[in-house]
């Protein structure tokens, strides 16, 4: 399958050791998308069926059409996040047809957030947000293993602190 | 009120003497009454006629009799219940009657300091002392304070955030000023008439109002539209000379001084190696004249202008004083040819420039704008590429900046992106080893 890890626009320099996320992320979207997606199919095909006819239960094939689409994106998607931690900086490259690579430098960190929702939980899955001065700094790793997110947290924060350069 | 051990708590422990604000202060909150009164009527108009005239005297003295004290009871209480003082490395305030609110502002963080006086506050002799914090409100100011006092604190204040020794801290004074720059009334006057602005807010206050006349014939509508909108021309044209009025910047070893105003006076004060960035603003018509503004961003503070109007090479000169060591570059890279697929015609806008110092990228075709970041000011960078940018193998390089400003660098080649990528994040790593440090005057 052609994903977006593959050909990296970093590809000219030195590669950094790139880490994916788990697989625990993909059951997790694969899972809502189905029960969600699934739900809707029912209640369409179902009150359709009954109200206006069976032909016109046939739109209930709309939204198994999107759960079919939408279980192959998910797994671009999923495929497609990956983070490196550098000597000096934080890589975190992600999306299949919107590509985005941020570069954060860990002295520029100012908080580090290891966050965790119920449905996460139940996966096992926690993210880490990084906080720098700049709103605009959008560096979220989604879907990783607990263990590893308190790690990358404390690295993370080891290393700020090391570098810490503020404004 | 609130928690009184906690209150005494920390009045024993610190040894600081608090001081209140001027005694004039009250009288601002006396105002609070009758502007809500006066908004009202102005909102509803027939409403108010209506309820004026069924007032008798009577019930209106003893409205007022009710209403003034009330309001100067409130303002004498606040007054009287507000305190700041300045210790080593903190200023503080307390205030609050009901609700206690107590804010610590740690002085090495200061992004900048203003002194403003309104025209009434000049009149009676008073100022008011703001400062920008990083994530603090507006409500972190010291209104009013005596005028001499206000600028005896500012100095205070900046030596104290300097890194002067506490005990001399306060006998520091005002550091010495070297002007700059000062901008002629008569070119602030037809850089303001050379403006796209003044002349679109002024067509529209005087041709909307008769269009609605003619549609609806009702006086009440014409004056709700068409007063709005005079306001508005008044304030892009009139009310712009009289606040950009004189304007004077100034060099000192506290930072940067602004100085400007006609009627209200404003001193602004930004410490070194508080820009974060510099906006050098070309409009069309000014070309010609060779005349920029320039305008700046500092972490938490609302102020943006650096200066309103000037030729390009005073304009240079003083950003280089602003950024130290930066050169306005004077080439810069555009687009591959390329880049008009994704943008037609405007592609041709946009440029940018790499230096020792600064990232530096212009857009705008007609009004160009060229944004400076000094690399040690970058917080992070990202590179962005879309399905149709891929198509043409070209992508966005995002450079944010800690005053929530984000620059550009739009429609690059693919790989010089990557490269630009990597070479800023590189950059804005080493940018900061020379940089001064937060308490500009200590010795590293």
């Amino acid at each position: 399958m052609e994903t977006g890890s593959r050909e990296n626009p970093e590809a000219a320099g030195v590669e950094p050791a790139w880490t994916g996320l788990p697989p625990g992320l993909l059951r997790m979207r694969r899972w809502l998308l189905a029960v969600w997606l699934g739900l809707l199919t029912a209640a369409t095909g179902v009150l359709l069926g009954v109200f206006a006819g069976p032909v016109w239960a046939a739109f209930a094939l709309l939204p198994l059409a999107l759960l079919t689409g939408g279980w192959v994106m998910v797994e671009r998607n999923w495929r497609s996040w990956r983070y490196a931690e550098r000597a000096d900086d934080l890589l975190i490259s992600r999306g299949v047809l919107w590509r985005e690579l941020t570069v954060v430098p860990y002295g520029r960190m100012q908080l580090v957030e290891v966050t965790s929702g119920p449905v996460e939980r139940h996966f096992g899955l926690a993210s880490v947000q990084l906080h720098t001065a700049a709103a605009a700094t959008d560096a979220t790793i989604p879907g990783l293993d607990p263990v590893e997110a308190e790690r990358l947290r404390d690295r993370l924060t080891e290393l700020g602190q090391a570098r810490s350069a503020g404004l | 009120m609130t928690a009184p051990g906690v209150d005494g708590a920390v009045r024993e422990k610190a040894a600081v003497t608090e001081r209140r604000l001027h005694p004039v202060t009250p009288l601002r909150r006396a105002w609070a009454p009758v502007t809500v009164i006066i908004g009202w009527a102005l909102h509803d108009p027939d409403q108010a006629q209506r309820q004026l005239t069924r007032l008798t005297t009577t019930t209106l003295l003893i409205a007022l009799a009710v209403f003034v004290p009330a309001a100067a009871l409130y303002g004498f209480l606040t007054w009287w219940f507000t305190h700041f003082a300045v210790t080593d490395t903190e200023l503080r305030i307390r205030t609050g009657l009901l609700y206690r609110r107590a804010a610590h502002i740690r002085l090495e963080r200061i992004q900048a300091v203003d002194v403003t006086q309104p025209l009434l506050a000049r009149i009676a002799g008073v100022a008011k002392l703001k400062l920008d914090v990083i994530g603090a409100d507006k409500k972190d100011e010291l209104a009013f304070l005596g005028a001499d006092e206000a600028r005896t604190l500012r100095a205070e204040l900046l030596a104290r955030a300097a890194g002067f020794a506490p005990e001399t801290a306060h006998e520091v004074g005002e550091a010495p000023a070297q002007e700059l720059l000062r901008t002629p009334p008569g070119v602030l006057a037809v850089s303001l008439v050379l403006t796209g602005a003044t002349w679109g807010t002024l067509a529209a206050a005087l041709c909307v109002p008769p269009l609605i006349w003619l549609a609806t014939d009702s006086v009440w509508t014409v004056l709700a539209v068409g007063l709005p909108l005079l306001g508005a021309a008044g304030a892009s044209s009139v009310g712009r000379f009289v606040a950009e009025y004189d304007w004077t910047v100034a060099e000192s070893p506290d930072g940067l001084r602004i100085d400007r105003g006609l009627l209200d006076r404003v001193h602004e004060t930004v410490p070194p190696g508080r820009v974060q960035t510099v906006r050098i603003v070309e409009p069309l018509l000014w070309r010609r004249r060779g005349w920029v503004r320039v305008e700046l961003d500092v972490a938490g503070s609302a102020n943006s202008m650096l200066l309103p109007v000037a030729p390009r090479e005073i304009a240079e000169a003083v950003i280089a004083r602003v950024l130290p060591g930066v050169t306005v570059p004077p080439s810069l890279s555009r687009p591959p040819r390329r880049a008009g697929r994704c943008l037609p015609l405007w592609w041709r806008g946009y440029g940018i420039a790499v230096t020792d110092t600064v990232f530096a990228s212009r857009h705008g075709l007609l009004r160009r704008r060229l944004a400076l970041v000094p690399h040690a000011k970058v917080q992070s960078v990202r590179l962005a590429q879309g399905p149709w940018r891929r198509a043409w193998r070209l992508a966005d390089v995002h450079v944010d900046t800690g005053a929530n400003k984000t620059v550009t660098a739009r429609l690059r080649d693919a790989e010089e992106a990557a490269e630009l990528l990597r070479g800023q994040a590189e950059r804005s790593r080493t940018g900061r080893r020379d940089a001064r440090p937060d308490r500009w005057m200590a010795q590293p």
